[in-house]
Order: C-alpha cells, then sequence, then structure tokens
C-alpha cells in the first residue's frame, strides 16, 4: 500500500515536472467558451497599473487596458471574459496545463513562446526602453557593457540583456528596479516602455529619464493554446476587427498608451535566438554551483549572527530583568512573527534612502536578525532545561553571573540546542531562497532562470536538490559528530 | 569562625529560621542533624547566603552577612565570601560538560585569575588527596557516584576555603560509595578543617563531629558533644529522631 502511494507520488512528480499533464490536447476550445459562455484568460494582477489591476475605487473589481480589451473581443465571440489569477511567470505553463482558455498580461510575441503556443494578432505595439540617472554618461545599451542593468525575470528586456556583456539583475516587481536605480545600485533600467513612463521616469523619480530611442520593440499577443486552432481564428479575426472599426485605439487613447508605434507595421518576432533552448552543460553546472555557493555563504554569515545575537536574546530574557528581557521578548515577537520575506524587503527597499546596503549585505542581515528571533528562543528552552544545582554550584565556587552563563551554563545550553540549531542550519540553507526578491541569484533562483533556458524543470530542478542535499547532508552530519563529542554523557532514556 | 545571631527565614507565614544562635570556633566539625524539614539545609545555605534571610546576621570567614545583599557592591563581598567558603551538595553538581581536572580548575582560573599551569598543578594534587590522581581527565559521567562526590569535595577545596559546608553528601550515594566519601570528609577533618556537615549517619556523625546539633523546627534544639547529644538526648525530638534511626 504504501508502495503504491509512493509510486504514484513519484508518477505526479515526474508528470508535473515533464509538464506532460495537458489536460486540454485534445482541443475544442472555442466550442466549450461558447457553450458555457465564458472565455478565462489568465493573468496577473502583480503586473499593475495600466495592464491588469484592482480598481482603486473597488477593489473587487479589476480593471486595465487588457481587460477593455478582452471584454471587447469576448462581446464579439458572444461571450462574457473572466480573469484568473496566476503568477506571470507560469501564464505559458499553466494555459498548457488548461487552467484557463487564452493567457492575456503583456506577454511578448517570441520565436521561442510561437515554438510552444499559439500567438494570437499583436493588440499593443510596445518599446523597450532604457531608464538611466540623469545625467548619466550612458545613451545606447553598448554603453553600458560590464554595468549593473535592471530588468524583470523572463521578459524579452531579460532576454535582450542576457545577450549583452553586462550584468543583468532581475526583479519581480515593477517598483524595485526604478528604486535601485535612483538609489545607484544598478546604473539602468531596460523595460517596456509602458513601465518605464508609468514607474520609472515620472515625477516621484525625478532623477531617472527615460532615453529616447527605442532599444528595441516588440508586440504583446494572446496566447493560446496550440490545440485550439478555431479558437486562435476566432480571436485573430476579433482583433482585427477591433483594429480595423477604431475599437482598439478607442480603449489604447482612453488608458493613454495610443502613440505613433501603433500606426506603425508591428515589429518581426522579438530575437531571443541569443537565448534559444540551452542544454545542461558544463556552463550551466558552473552557474550552478555558484548559486550554491551563495547559498553556502549567505546562510553561514547569516548563522554567525544568528547564533551570538540569539544566544544574548535568550540571555536576556531568562535574566535580563524587566527590562532588558522585554525588549528581548519585544525583539523576538517582531522578527518571529512577521514574515523574513517582509524584513528583507524592508531592509533593502525600505532603508534604501537613508543607508544603502548591497543586495548580499541586506539578505545576510535580514535572515541572520530573523533567525536570531529563534535561536534565541531554542537557547533559552534549553538554558532552563540545565538543572538548577549547576548554577548553584558555579555561585558556590565564588563566579558572578557573566562568568557562569559563560563558562558553565551556555556551553550546556548549546549541546543541549545541538540538534535544533542543526534543523534551523538546514532551514535556513533552504530560507536563503527569498533573498532572491532582493536581486541575489542564489541556488533556486538560478533553477527557476535555468529551467526557462532549458525549457524544463526536471534537470534543473534535480541539479538543485542534489546541490542542496550535498550541502545540508555533511553539515547534518557535521553536527552529529560535533554532538556525540559534546553530549558524551547524554544517552537517550531507556524506555 | 562563625558567628550566627538570631537568624530568621520565612517563606510567606511558614517560618523556616527561628533566631538560630550558634558559634563555631576554627577546626571544629559540626554534624547538622534532625527530622526532614527541619531546616537543615537552609541553615547551610544561608552560611554562604546561596540563600538570603530576613533577620539577624552571619559572621563568616571574616564577612558579616545581612538580609537582602543585592546591590553591586554587597555582590562582590559574597562572591570573594564565596571562595572562602566551599560547599559540596547532595548530587555532586559537579559540571559534566568539563572533564574531573577541568572541574577543579574553572573556580581558580576564573575567580582567582590563577594561571593554568599553577591550578593544574594544584587540582591533580587535591585528586590525588582524594584518591583519583588517575582519573583527571575523565568526565564526570564516565565516574561513579562516589567518585564524583570526592571529585566535588575536591573542586571545593580547590579555592583554599576556611570553612566547608556539606550538604548531606552521602543521601544519594549507594552503602559502599558512602564509605569512600565519607573517609575523605574524616581525614578533612583530621586536617583540621573547619566543617558543617547535614547528615543522617549517625555513626559518621559521632566518629568525626565535635560537636552535633538536632535542627527542629527552625531551631537549634540541642548542641553538643557527640556522646552527650546522641547518648543521652535530652528532648523529646532527638529522643524520637535518634530512635527511629536504630
Amino acid at each position: 500500500m504504501r508502495w503504491c502511494v509512493r509510486i504514484w507520488l513519484a508518477a505526479v512528480v515526474a508528470c508535473v515536472a515533464s509538464g506532460a499533464c495537458s489536460s486540454r490536447d485534445g482541443g475544442g476550445t472555442l466550442a466549450a467558451v461558447r457553450e458555457r459562455g465564458v472565455l478565462t484568460y489568465g493573468a496577473d494582477l502583480a503586473g499593475g497599473e495600466p495592464y491588469i489591476y484592482e480598481d482603486p475605487a473597488d477593489k473587487s473589481r479589476v480593471i486595465g487596458f487588457e481587460v477593455d480589451i478582452m471584454n471587447a473581443l469576448a462581446a464579439r465571440l458572444g461571450v462574457r471574459a473572466e480573469m484568473k489569477q496566476f503568477a506571470w511567470q507560469n501564464l505559458v505553463p499553466s494555459l498548457e496545463r488548461g487552467d484557463f482558455d487564452v493567457a492575456m498580461n503583456g506577454l511578448e510575441a517570441t520565436a521561442e513562446r510561437a515554438d510552444r503556443i499559439r500567438l494570437s494578432q499583436p493588440y499593443f505595439t510596445f518599446a523597450e526602453t532604457l531608464a538611466v540617472r540623469a545625467g548619466s554618461p550612458y545613451k545606447t545599451l553598448a554603453d553600458l557593457k560590464g554595468k549593473r542593468v535592471g530588468t524583470l525575470s523572463q521578459t524579452v528586456a531579460h532576454d535582450i540583456l542576457r545577450a549583452q556583456p553586462l550584468e543583468a539583475v532581475v526583479y519581480e516587481g515593477n517598483v524595485e528596479p526604478y528604486l535601485d536605480l535612483e538609489q545607484g545600485r544598478i546604473d539602468a533600467v531596460l523595460l517596456d516602455n509602458i513601465i518605464a513612463q508609468r514607474y520609472g521616469c515620472t515625477s516621484e523619480h525625478p532623477t531617472i529619464v527615460c532615453l529616447p530611442d527605442d532599444v528595441t520593440r516588440g508586440t504583446y499577443i494572446i496566447g493560446i493554446r496550440k490545440a485550439d486552432p478555431e479558437l486562435a481564428a476566432a480571436i485573430d479575426s476579433a482583433i482585427l476587427a477591433m483594429r480595423a472599426d477604431g475599437t482598439l485605439e478607442g480603449i489604447l487613447r482612453h488608458a493613454g498608451l495610443w502613440d505613433a508605434r501603433q500606426t506603425e507595421p508591428p515589429p518581426a518576432l522579438a530575437d531571443d535566438s541569443g537565448v534559444r533552448a540551452q542544454a545542461f552543460d558544463a556552463d550551466q553546472l558552473q552557474l550552478f554551483l555558484k548559486g550554491a555557493a551563495i547559498t553556502l555563504a549567505i546562510s553561514l554569515l547569516a548563522f554567525l549572527i544568528a547564533v551570538p545575537l540569539g544566544a544574548l536574546l535568550a540571555v536576556a530574557r531568562v535574566y535580563g530583568g524587566p527590562v532588558a528581557g522585554g525588549l528581548a521578548r519585544t525583539y523576538i515577537e517582531l522578527f518571529r512573527g512577521t514574515p523574513v520575506l517582509l524584513q528583507l524587503y524592508v531592509l533593502y527597499y525600505g532603508l534604501g534612502p537613508y543607508y544603502s546596503l548591497g543586495p548580499i549585505e541586506a539578505a545576510v542581515l535580514g535572515l541572520g536578525l530573523n533567525y536570531a528571533a529563534y535561536e534565541a528562543e531554542v537557547y533559552r528552552g534549553a538554558l532552563l532545561a540545565i538543572p538548577r544545582g549547576q548554577s548553584e554550584a558555579a555561585k558556590a565556587l565564588g563566579l558572578g553571573t557573566w562568568q557562569a552563563l559563560w563558562h558553565v551554563l551556555m556551553p550546556q545550553a548549546l549541546r543541549g540546542a545541538l540538534p535544533a540549531m542543526t534543523n534551523d542550519f538546514v532551514s535556513m540553507l533552504k530560507d536563503s531562497s527569498l533573498v532572491s526578491v532582493i536581486t541575489v541569484i542564489e541556488l533556486t533562483k538560478r533553477m527557476t532562470i535555468a529551467a526557462v533556458d532549458l525549457r524544463g524543470w526536471l534537470v534543473p530542478g534535480l541539479a538543485c536538490a542534489a546541490l542542496y542535499l550535498a550541502m545540508s547532508l555533511p553539515l547534518s552530519e557535521l553536527a552529529r559528530r560535533l554532538e556525540r563529542r559534546l553530549a558524551r554523557d547524554q544517552r537517550p532514556h531507556a524506555l | 569562625m562563625i558567628s550566627v545571631r538570631t537568624l530568621c527565614k520565612a517563606h510567606g507565614a511558614r517560618r523556616v529560621l527561628v533566631d538560630v544562635t550558634a558559634e563555631v570556633a576554627r577546626g571544629e566539625t559540626i554534624a547538622i542533624v534532625g527530622p526532614s524539614g527541619g531546616g537543615k539545609s537552609t541553615l547551610l545555605r544561608c552560611l554562604n547566603y546561596l540563600e538570603g534571610f530576613d533577620g539577624g546576621e552571619v559572621v563568616i570567614a571574616g564577612v558579616t552577612l545581612r538580609p537582602a545583599m543585592t546591590s553591586a557592591r554587597e555582590r562582590e563581598v559574597l562572591r570573594a565570601l564565596r571562595t572562602r567558603v566551599g560547599m559540596v551538595f547532595q548530587q555532586f553538581n559537579l559540571f559534566p560538560h568539563l572533564t574531573a581536572l577541568d572541574n577543579l580548575t574553572l573556580g581558580p582560573r576564573v575567580v582567582k585569575r590563577a594561571d593554568r599551569g599553577d591550578a593544574e598543578a594544584g587540582a591533580r594534587a587535591l585528586l590525588d588527596r582524594v584518591g583519583l590522581g588517575d582519573r583527571a581527565g575523565a568526565y564526570p559521567h564516565e565516574l561513579s557516584g562516589g567518585q564524583q562526590q570526592r571529585v566535588a569535595i575536591a573542586r571545593a577545596l580547590a579555592q583554599e576555603p576556611e570553612v566547608l559546608l556539606f550538604d548531606e553528601p552521602t543521601s544519594a550515594l549507594d552503602p559502599e560509595m558512602r564509605d569512600e566519601v565519607m573517609a575523605v570528609i574524616k581525614t578533612l577533618a583530621a586536617g583540621g578543617m573547619t566543617m558543617l556537615v547535614v547528615t543522617h549517619e549517625m555513626q559518621f556523625a559521632t566518629d568525626i563531629a565535635s560537636r552535633v546539633w538536632v535542627i527542629d523546627r527552625g531551631g537549634i534544639a540541642e548542641d553538643g558533644p557527640p556522646a552527650q547529644v546522641v547518648g543521652e538526648p535530652k528532648t523529646e525530638v532527638a529522643r524520637e529522631y535518634f530512635g527511629r534511626l536504630r
């Protein structure tokens, strides 16, 4: 029975990993849509204004120029459009899985996407716009050789940057790259002109300018499954009709997005030949090893902060009296009770205007401060578990409070805490993947990037898992030996 | 050497020590006996201020102890006192993460800032004295109970105290191990160490004690040489207590 479950689980994992579980391979979506009277489309609200976002006046409503386009388009098919929330990075895989009928959320037309799904007629022509700090010498992408340039992950802009001899810094949101540009952490941002004009060179960022020349142009399209040619044809004719009768222009004008680019012939598919499907080669392996090294370094350094700080907090809680004890408790509740992701954001972006930490520094500090709260409670428990006679014996020898703590109580607390500390360190190794939100490319982030490059999760996923295990297993073994050495006298109770 | 004057201590409404007054001269060995809950251990623990008290005072090894000694200066006074008044516990309380040798050198090195070499030389001599010269590198859990208690006695001696307090030093031991511990305490008594020993071993008490105190309900019920107190107890409580032991 157990084996059955295991085999079933393994099959599911393999199936998900290979993307082979497409439920709608048979096509026929158009007929289903007409029957249902609803056309569902996958999109991500995190993309924000002006694409698809919550109405500030009524949070239950989603608005945006893409909502308007989808509503008009669905009306032409005689149905109603309904948005489904999905993470942007997963729109294409989710489309393939059959989670919704079409994908529509600033999806650029690329040769790689054309291989995988059907691309509709374009509904918008965008430009990749380079934003720099006012007064900086950079005028073109070529000027930025060797510099740090920000963008969003899995975008055409990211592909363009990776083909250049510069360091691409990958963000998850529209706001953060421009914050970092303003603070000098990066030298430029390459993103779609819609994003650049609404989030970058705005009155909020007087020091940022958008360079006038388009780095390249591309189009947004609606993604349709390969198996749905009828649906694709229906959508294409609807878009062409909307373009011909001015519906599309009206929607784009209403959103303030109408420009000369829309009347010019649409550009060819974005050229992403520089980043076409790769094999897992020595270069990839090297990148994975580098990611693993960053994961390990961040975790080790953060633990070096967490252990002494946690010990101090534990001592303050147990022996600190009302003031120091209260402060320590406040610290612990604050850092333990709020998400470490939020703490990383605050440290990196929130503190940015006052004190600009580098991404690695912020990652180490953030994880260290967070884990100190957990370590503190582990040590507090271990301190309280030491028999009273130990502190009495130390006192009776004339040891002062700090001497007793340092020579008698802390060494014993440490051995008691060792299993929990090992736990926490292994947990930290994996939690360190969160620091990718502040642009650090560690092992997990490397895997997600590689999964795009390699067009599959299986190999990068296995490589990633193997490297995590390669780090955690020796550490567990080391901790086990240390435990055996330190806690010679601590044997399990015979039961 | 020790002078206790009208010592009082209460836990809430329960009076643990009631106007205890006593004198101990240098070189004396006092056996403290009496029924459980009478205040024997509490009295002993007040003498090195492991427990505070509510009234009266204690003058011990030249230091005066009073109620509520909590200021930083007073705490320093207490720390200095404790190097002069050693203590041995019923449960040994050896430091499990340190070897026998390191258990002995911790006090001299940390509190008296002794050089490691000197401290270790002294510690080895003391381990020899308690018959454990060959177990210096052993950890407490590798030693028998009797051996552990002998190390604990040596640890107290390492601070070169003027007074040694024993809180039921043999109660946690099997009978055959009691003898080895009692033998060590006897040689200390013969060597002129001032000692107070809380014990239930009457034979031991009569063998080593210069005086026996019978403690009951927070006070010293009888105080005299062992032959007199054990042989011809005057109080009902002492008669009953000794009678039960026989």
